[in-house]
């Protein structure tokens, strides 16, 4: 029975591709494992190789097609003594499909996310803004940096040669060579403590982790050799180094890689950590990180590595850490958040509106040192908070924020404050449960109908 | 990689021949549908295949006996198959269903078998090398001959933790298989990128585990190898070092586009080296397979691989409760 070939996706994130080429044509022979086609992915150009033996019987879909969606039939496999009339009838293989939203967690909007509107601090009047993807922010910051500063080097796995294992530092080997961008082995503990050698030594590191679950073969660098020694040595001696990497869930990737560190590090005094949303915080961030005395752990996100959003066309564009940011003026709740958290608040936020209830909407962008005063004023204002973070409930950086309000703002509230955080249990793999252990913005609406009393 | 091997005149008897063409081609297999899965959005997450290294798992399962365990990385489909899980409930995990090892809860990288002593499916690099020198330790202690077989990658081998394991495993005379599955490639780092020591097998030498080098295309080198270190072990002689030298054909995960070598490499390996084409001249030189039998055994495995997939597909996810379930006991 003749086979169709359809789409393959070929990352965890893919919808659809750009058929680039064809490397068999009508009538050749092809063995599993052949190579049938160049593929490109939203993230690369694929070899795709065939899976049965048997005969091109058709092409469905001409080469330099875009936009191809996956599973869409590409070609007819006629297999052994069938002729080119089995491609009428030929039967789409297995016919279940993953549900589309089986895929990313996070879709990625087509238009870049303005936040124009939003007071921007120190953003002079008149400056225009560029669309940028995260991953694209985060690459300029580093180069921009590097430029400024010959004793920043960033050092990691994969991340001269391949590009980086999500391409945030693309192009950074071809600009500054191998002495200051370096592949390392796979080796966590050692050239984190490598690296903070180097910084005690009078360079300043960007160290990138794959992924921060691997940070964790590290930590014991991280906390008691970089966050301790300035404190140790009595002021003479400090750790300037940053630490990156994505951080929290991806899309289907289970338990191990899967965690976010943001209530971890949170903790530690002697560090700073910082975990942006938009490409322009992702930007001003890491140059402050950069050049920060402190070691800054600095969490980004898979998810959001492909969002675009407007960054001012500054020539040195810079955000403080330590300070919250405003997304979203409004008066009758407060909905505090960081990270890929905003994506749910801001979400919840629209919806509120069209119910008639308006939130206000705060990143904190750092989670050490926290802008209690901003959090604070707000509550003052709304009298009602629900905080939000993809991490673990216990001893979240929610719970946090909770004795801090009830500290300073106990007059104030009316409801007490509900923390929406990921579920308490590891990551589950399949589908269904990875979706139920994330935190959603049905429950982030839900939040705050309660403290609303809706 | 050596140049082409001739298919050698062996002793070994055709029957044990077809065994491991068997095993080898039902890996392949399934390999490639795990692959095409992946392709249709059925399987999601990371996916790394075993395609061109099923001679190492083979060969080592082989000189394996009842009671022994294994664990490696995340490149575990083969692993499980060839200690002789069953195929539906390897494929069933991958597609993250009810009927998988794990229950759908675990997925490729992370999957178990407390019966056939499999213990992973480890996503954190060189993880898994204490935690089988750990084993090794259990065995000890209870006094049994069996042996842990710790398979890691040439990434893996440049972890501090390795070298701690290897320490406490001479010192303390623990009855591990060491199997460095050397593929040449840590993601898009070749060995001679990451490794200051290219020759992987003697790594142990500062720990004096003794060691030997293996070329992993060739099932029967693996299997005596393997027999040569079980052996040493299970006489109460300490760890033993397999280096074994082998290629994976595929990117290191599905949506790796490997860029970092060329298609003339892997083309040159697959024609030259491919360790299920070996097997199967050896068959076809001494007589033991006609065409036809060869035909059926390669029907016969695509329909269990394809029964497999149906399972897979068809298995419903894990139930909503599921989530809070297994967090403790
Ligand atoms: C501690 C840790 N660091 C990094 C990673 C990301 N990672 C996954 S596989 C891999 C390459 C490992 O290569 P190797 O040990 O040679 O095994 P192979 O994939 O070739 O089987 C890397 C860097 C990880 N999973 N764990
Ligand atoms: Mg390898």
């Amino acid at each position: 029975m003749a086979i169709q070939i359809l789409m393959p996706a070929l990352s965890p994130t893919m919808e659809e591709g750009t058929l680039a080429k064809w490397l068999v044509k009508e009538g050749d022979t092809v063995q599993s494992g052949d190579i049938m086609a160049e593929i490109e992915t939203d993230k690369a150009t694929m070899e795709f190789e065939a899976v049965d033996e048997g005969v091109i019987g058709k092409i469905l879909v001409a080469e330099g097609t875009e936009g191809v969606a996956v599973n869409t039939a590409i070609a007819v496999l006629l297999e052994d003594g069938e002729d080119a009339s089995a491609t009428a009838d030929a039967t789409p293989a297995p016919t279940e499909q993953a549900p589309v939203e089986e895929t990313p967690t996070v879709s990625t909007p087509a238009q870049a996310i303005a936040s124009v509107d939003i007071p921007m601090e120190d953003i002079p009047e008149g400056t225009t803004f560029t669309s940028t993807t995260v991953r694209e922010a985060l690459r300029d910051a580093m180069a921009e940096e590097m430029r400024a500063n010959e004793k920043v080097f960033l050092m990691g796995e994969e991340v001269a040669q391949y590009q980086g294992a999500y391409k945030v530092s693309q192009g950074l080997l071809d600009e500054f060579g191998d002495k200051r961008v370096i592949d390392t082995p796979i080796t966590e503990h050692g050239f984190t403590g490598l690296a903070v050698g180097a910084a005690f030594g009078g360079l300043n590191p960007i160290v990138e982790f794959m992924t921060f679950n691997f940070a964790m073969q590290a930590m014991d660098h991280i906390i008691n050799s970089a966050a301790k020694t300035l404190y140790m040595s009595g002021g003479q001696m400090g750790c300037p180094i940053v630490f990156r990497g994505t951080n929290g869930a991806a899309s289907r990737v289970g338990a191990q890689h899967s965690q976010c560190y943001a209530a971890w590090y949170a903790q530690i005094p002697g560090l700073k950590v910082v975990m942006p949303y938009s490409a322009a915080d992702a930007k001003g961030l890491l140059k402050s990180a950069i050049r920060d005395p402190n070691p800054v752990i600095f969490l980004e996100n898979e998810m959001i590595y492909g969002t675009s959003f407007d960054v001012p066309d500054l020539e040195d564009f810079t955000v403080p850490i330590g300070k919250a940011k405003i997304w979203r003026a409004g008066d009758d709740v407060t909905l505090v958040s960081f990270g890929i958290g905003m994506k749910y608040a801001l979400e919840a936020a629209d919806r509120l509106a069209d119910e008639g209830i308006s939130a206000e909407v705060i990143d904190l962008r750092s989670l050490r040192p926290i802008d209690y005063d901003t959090l604070i004023n707000s509550v003052k204002k709304t009298n009602r908070c629900v905080t939000i973070e993809e991490g673990f409930p216990v001893a979240s950086i929610g719970n946090h924020l909770s004795a801090t309000i009830m500290e300073r703002a106990f007059d104030y509230l009316d409801a007490p404050v509900i923390n929406c955080t990921g579920k308490d249990v590891p990551m589950p793999y399949a589908a269904n449960l990875e979706k139920l252990a994330l935190v959603t913005t049905d429950e982030v609406m839900a939040a705050v109908k309660q403290v609303t009393y809706r | 990689m050596a140049a082409k091997k001739p298919a050698q005149k062996t002793n070994t008897s055709g029957e044990e021949l077809i065994e491991h063409y068997k095993k080898m081609l039902m890996i392949r297999r399934f390999e490639e549908k795990a692959g095409q899965l992946y392709g249709m959005g059925v399987i999601g997450g990371f996916c790394h295949l075993y395609i061109g290294q099923e001679a190492v798992v083979v060969g080592l399962e082989a000189s394996a006996k009842e009671g022994d365990s294994r664990l490696t990385s995340y490149r575990d489909h083969a692993h499980m198959l060839a200690c002789g899980m069953d195929p539906k409930g390897v494929m069933a995990e991958l597609t993250g269903r009810s009927g998988g090892y794990s229950r759908g809860k675990g997925g490729s990288m992370h999957m178990f078998s407390a019966e056939k002593r499999f213990y992973g499916g480890h996503g954190i690099v060189a993880a898994q090398v204490p935690i089988g020198t750990g084993l090794a330790f259990a065995e000890k202690y209870n006094g049994t001959d069996n042996v842990s077989f710790t398979y890691f990658g040439d990434g893996a081998a440049n972890q501090g933790q390795v070298y701690e394991a290897f320490n406490m495993a001479s010192l303390w005379k623990l009855p591990v298989v060491f199997v460095i599955e050397n593929n040449q490639y840590a993601m898009g780092t070749s060995l001679q990128r990451a490794s200051s020591s290219p020759e992987l097998h003697t790594r142990g030498h500062a720990f004096m585990i003794e060691s030997e080098a293996v070329d992993g295309m060739d099932v029967l080198a693996v299997k005596e190898a393997g027999e040569r270190a079980v052996a040493h072990c299970r006489a109460g002689n300490g760890p033993y070092i397999l280096g074994v030298k082998t290629y994976r054909y595929r990117g290191h995960s599905m949506s790796d586009p490997a860029k970092y070598r060329t298609r003339e490499e892997v083309q040159k390996v697959k024609t030259e080296r491919d360790p299920i084409d070996h097997v199967r001249e050896m068959l076809e030189q001494g007589k033991h397979a006609t065409t036809e039998e060869l035909k059926a055994i390669d029907k016969d495995i695509k329909k269990v691989v394809s029964e497999a997939a149906d399972f897979a597909q068809t298995s419903p996810e894990p139930s909503l409760d599921e989530l809070y379930t297994d967090i403790l006991r």
